[in-house]
């Protein structure tokens, strides 16, 4: 499909409006629906119109595999991380209140608890998707 | 208005779902799969469950839909020729059908307010979302969000089964590393983003001593 033009513009025009949208699902989650999970996909999917249209090679030379290898993993050290700071602040694993003091207004640690796990969540699954394509799409 | 979208939509359901059995072709079959995600992503509209609708939409009728299609590459497009009815197979599905109609009898209405689920933790969900100024300690609602967390799906998901969508992260990282480790290429050594495609050398490839430690 290298040679098409009216796809690779296509892509090239839709692919930042779907990242954006990506990022936006997975930071507005506790806001409205949404979250890490159904972020990530759409922003790999963003990767995956990318790669359909340009190739495996092109792909892995903007992100290449080690860092969707890195990706994955430091989504969930990022959830297990936002646990054990918890844990460090003198609350319990996950009890987001401990991770700002503010008394009289606690939803605020909430929030900001679940947009660093949502972010967690959405590296993993952004990076795990674009290996799983790409792993396919290989061979 | 409502039941009838509702009747449209389910009617559609069985129609593609029956296509995705009689259909041969792979391919079809594949996209058969993918409208129906994007029907059931509907359905689930319908009944303002906006977060699986979206989950149904951007996994089901996305992601999934592409990975079935790269795994078509090694499948070939045609079904093979078997033979079209399985009798017993045929029978334990109507026999499990049937039990599962019957048991929808002893279920509550949907959106019965008086549903047993309904009257368990459901209220304190909901109560945490509302603002309560500086309530904490005995008496006050269990959590208290105030006007953060408008979506009390993820208050419940991120919030009170944290343990849960942690663990649920871990497996979607499990399955990704071992789909790399059954058949992915070895990773080069290097720089996390590359500033830009550089011409390799490619004269040593496998000299990795030396050059190890930046790339």
């Amino acid at each position: 499909m290298d040679d098409n033009v009216v796809i690779r513009t296509t892509a090239r025009v839709l692919m930042p409006f779907m990242m954006v949208f990506g990022l936006y699902v997975i930071f507005h989650g506790e806001g409205g629906p949404g979250g890490g999970f159904q972020g990530g996909v759409i922003l790999a999917s963003a990767f995956v119109l990318y790669t359909l249209v340009h190739g495996i090679q092109a792909s892995t030379a903007i992100v290449p595999k080690r860092t969707t290898d890195v990706l994955a993993a430091a989504g969930v050290l990022l959830y297990a991380g936002v646990g054990v700071w918890c844990l460090v602040r003198g609350g319990n694993f996950l009890d987001y209140y401990a991770l700002m003091h503010a008394p009289h207004d606690p939803g605020a640690a909430q929030a900001l608890g679940m947009t660093l796990v949502e972010l967690g969540v959405g590296m993993t699954v952004a990076a795990v998707m674009i290996t799983l394509f790409r792993e396919f799409a290989e061979s | 208005m409502m039941i009838a979208v509702d009747m449209l939509l389910l009617t559609l359901l069985g129609i593609t779902a029956v296509a995705v059995i009689r259909t041969r072709s792979l391919f079809g079959a594949v996209l058969l799969m993918s409208i129906y995600s994007l029907l059931m992503a509907i359905v689930w509209y319908n009944m303002q469950a906006m977060d699986v609708a979206f989950t149904e939409a951007a996994v089901g009728a996305g992601i999934t839909t592409v990975l079935l299609v790269g795994t078509l590459v090694y499948t070939g497009r045609e079904e093979r020729r078997e033979p079209r009815v399985h009798w017993p197979a045929l029978g334990i599905c109507v026999a499990t059908g049937a039990a599962l109609v019957y048991g929808i009898q002893d279920m509550p209405r949907f959106g019965d307010p008086a549903a047993p689920i309904h009257g368990h933790v459901a209220p304190e969900y909901i109560a945490q979302n509302a603002p309560h100024g500086d309530q904490i300690g005995p008496g006050a609602p269990l959590a208290n969000m105030g006007h953060h967390v408008p979506n009390q799906v993820t208050a419940v998901l991120a919030s009170y089964r944290g343990y849960d969508t942690m663990f649920e992260t871990a497996v979607i990282f499990t399955a990704g590393i071992s789909l790399i480790l059954l058949r992915g290429a070895p990773r080069e050594k290097g720089r996390l983003f590359r500033r830009r495609r550089r011409r390799a050398p490619r004269a040593r490839p496998r000299d990795e001593s030396e050059t190890a430690g930046d790339g």
